[in-house]
């Protein structure tokens, strides 16, 4: 099993209590302290006007007008500073969220003083404020609850010199009646123990949402579609090419030629226009060979012709080593995805004649939700390897520009199956 | 002998379509119908009922197969005529597709380039109008390339022979291309069948339709 890459996953395992992840818990709570305390001095500054306000009313007293003016300035000014004051601690807080959470957190892109004013840093001055208000409250409570609990376990002791003292709701004066509460204070210590957990990865999880700098999902999501969009306007623009020249140029060479061809026939080989008739001929049969592996290589024909279950399983009888396949396409997919899938395949199985060492392989084509699945499996000896120039890695790029996942298992000693999925958008 | 061939002829590109017709002319075929869609093709052949039809596999209307599919329905309607579809490319699977269709005789797949060989493009139909099979050079040696376990006991000499024959050549047009006599040719064929486990037959046309049969198996 995988070990979870944060507290709160953590948390659902059964060993938790047993694994380092309570102490990493305590080691964030407890360096979580003077980071808050600095931040709530600070903080102090921000919402001095206000205490200034609450402070005269209460007292009925006229406020201070030109005090308040000059802490408002004060706060104002700190406010303004906040974006770049704070980035420090943003900085230290991403590094101590990693006691907690293993998981990658991007800062947001530093571009001088100036470039400091974004909402990324708005956020870290927001955590900044959320870390010296409600954190210490929190922590406060919790602490408070301990206490209590402590109280609790030491009842029978308290009560030991026949003082009364109040436990919860209930007065006690002896150590016997103080005993059943103490037995609730050494139930409870491991639920208290226990529930620090959420409470700190509650935290953490705060922490990850108002400190994470990378770009937003939907920022992301709109720049993987115009990608998407690119590459199919580049597709549509290759097959129209493709058609432009097998349609209008290779029937037009080849009418050309079998008229060269034609007019052979009727010219006498002791002709002096015959050699040069013979070498137009020979060309022009050149060049519609040429013509054809161009055209080939712009888009292949036989996805035009055949659709992609046809195509692959073209690809298939092309193989040198034997393969099957299984396509259960019950609807057409988009131009792009089909011709992602269909090099995938192509690559995948060019692999599996050069690398692999298979003696057969399958492909399986399906729709899988919104997504069309491809699988090419072998039994090779497996460890294929994308960093040892297996063409994985462009065949990686080019999944991940429809938004694709490539997913590959090669153990070594095979088999080595690798899974294609593409999502169909309409 | 029937005095001449009838063909109906389809072909998308209006100039490559006037060519054929000339070199169907010049090699004293009487061509019936030149038409430019795998529909109009289908009703050319009803209303004309031609000896043998050439047909470029990808027409209107989808531009994508149209031109075999017409060809397939036609041999289902009538088993006799004679089909030879071009396409612009190598593509075993329509090979299959065609040879599936009837009996497998009187079938052609070429290459669209083997028209430039005027010559030998119209002895081939004559071939295929006449009973024969014709399958692409290409494609026979994309079939043969494939390592297929019966076949790599073949020598050299044996897989050009096999290649020959399913092109649909007689023992007779072998020994002149080989430049061998026909009684080695032959010694070849018997050495061939027996390797792949066929049993030896004087009738060429069960010979290729036998090799092409194995041939297709794998694919």
């Amino acid at each position: 099993m995988t070990q979870p890459s944060h507290l709160a996953g953590a948390l659902r395992r059964r060993h938790y209590p047993l694994s380092a992840w309570p102490w990493r818990a305590l080691a964030y709570a407890a360096t979580t302290l003077p980071v808050a305390g600095v931040l709530a001095v600070a903080w102090s500054v921000v919402v001095a006007p206000l205490l200034l306000v609450v402070s005269a009313l209460r007292r009925d007293r006229p406020v201070d007008v030109p005090a308040l003016a000059v802490l408002a300035a004060l706060a104002l000014a700190a406010l303004a500073v906040a974006p770049l004051a704070v980035a420090p601690v943003a900085a230290v807080e991403r590094w101590r969220l990693g006691l907690v959470d293993s998981r990658p957190l991007p800062g947001p892109l530093r571009r001088g003083p100036i470039g400091r004013f974004t909402a990324a840093a708005w956020r870290e001055v927001a955590y900044c404020a959320w870390l010296a208000t409600v954190v210490p409250l929190a922590y406060g409570t919790f602490g408070l609850l301990v206490l209590l609990d402590v109280a609790l376990v030491a009842g029978p002791w308290l009560t030991g010199g026949g003082e009364r003292i109040v436990l919860v709701w209930d007065t006690v004066d002896s150590p016997a009646g103080a005993v059943p509460y103490a037995v609730a204070g050494v139930l409870a210590a491991p639920l208290l123990a226990y529930l620090a957990g959420p409470l700190v990865a509650g935290q953490a999880a705060v922490a990850r949402w108002l400190l994470d700098g990378a770009p937003d999902a939907a920022a992301l999501r709109e720049v993987t579609r115009s990608r998407a969009r690119l590459m199919g306007a580049y597709e549509a623009e290759r097959r129209r090419i493709e058609r432009d020249v097998h349609d209008g140029a290779q029937p037009r060479l080849t009418s050309l030629t079998l008229q060269l061809g034609l007019a052979r026939l009727d010219v006498p080989d002791d002709s002096p226009a015959a050699p040069p008739l013979d070498a137009a001929h020979e060309q022009a049969k050149e060049l519609m060979v040429t013509l054809r592996g161009i055209v080939q290589g712009i888009r292949p024909r036989q996805l035009t012709e055949l659709g992609l279950a046809g195509a692959v399983g073209d690809l298939a009888a092309r193989s040198v080593v034997p393969v099957t396949v299984r396509a259960d396409l019950s609807r057409p997919a988009p131009e792009l995805v089909e011709t992602t899938a269909w090099y995938v395949v192509s690559e995948a199985l060019g692999n599996v004649a050069r690398h692999a060492g298979a003696t057969r392989a399958q492909v399986r084509l399906a729709h899988t939700g919104r997504r069309l699945v491809v699988e090419v499996e072998d039994d090779g000896r497996g460890g294929a390897d994308p960093d040892r120039g297996t063409g994985l890695t462009g065949l990686a790029d080019r999944v991940a520009a429809v938004d694709g996942r490539l997913l590959l298992a090669s153990p070594p000693g095979g088999p080595t199956i690798l899974r294609v999925e593409l999502p169909c958008r309409p | 002998m029937p005095s001449v061939t009838r063909v109906v002829l389809a072909e998308d590109e209006v100039l490559l379509r006037e060519g054929l017709v000339g070199l169907l002319t010049r090699f004293g075929f009487a061509v019936a119908a030149a038409v430019g869609s795998a529909p109009a093709l289908v009703d050319a052949v009803r209303t004309h009922r031609p000896d043998l039809v050439v047909t470029d596999i990808r027409m209107p209307p989808e531009h994508r197969d149209d031109g075999l599919r017409a060809a397939v329905t036609l041999r289902a309607e009538s088993p006799d005529l004679a089909v030879v579809v071009l396409s612009q490319h190598v593509q075993s699977g329509y090979a299959a597709a065609l040879l599936d269709s009837g009996d497998g005789r009187r079938v052609g797949y070429l290459l669209k380039d083997r028209v430039a060989d005027v010559a030998e493009f119209a002895d081939t139909l004559r071939r295929v109008a006449a009973g024969g099979t014709a399958v692409d050079p290409d494609v026979v040696r994309h079939l043969l390339r494939r390592p297929r376990d019966p076949l790599d006991t073949l020598s050299r000499r044996e897989r050009e022979v096999l290649g020959l024959v399913a092109e649909g050549h007689s023992n007779g047009a072998i020994a002149a291309r080989l430049h061998v006599t026909e009684a080695a040719v032959g010694k070849h064929v018997g050495n061939i069948l027996a390797k792949l486990d066929l049993p030896p037959d004087d009738d060429t046309n069960r010979r290729v339709l036998a090799v092409l049969a194995y041939l297709r198996a794998g694919g």
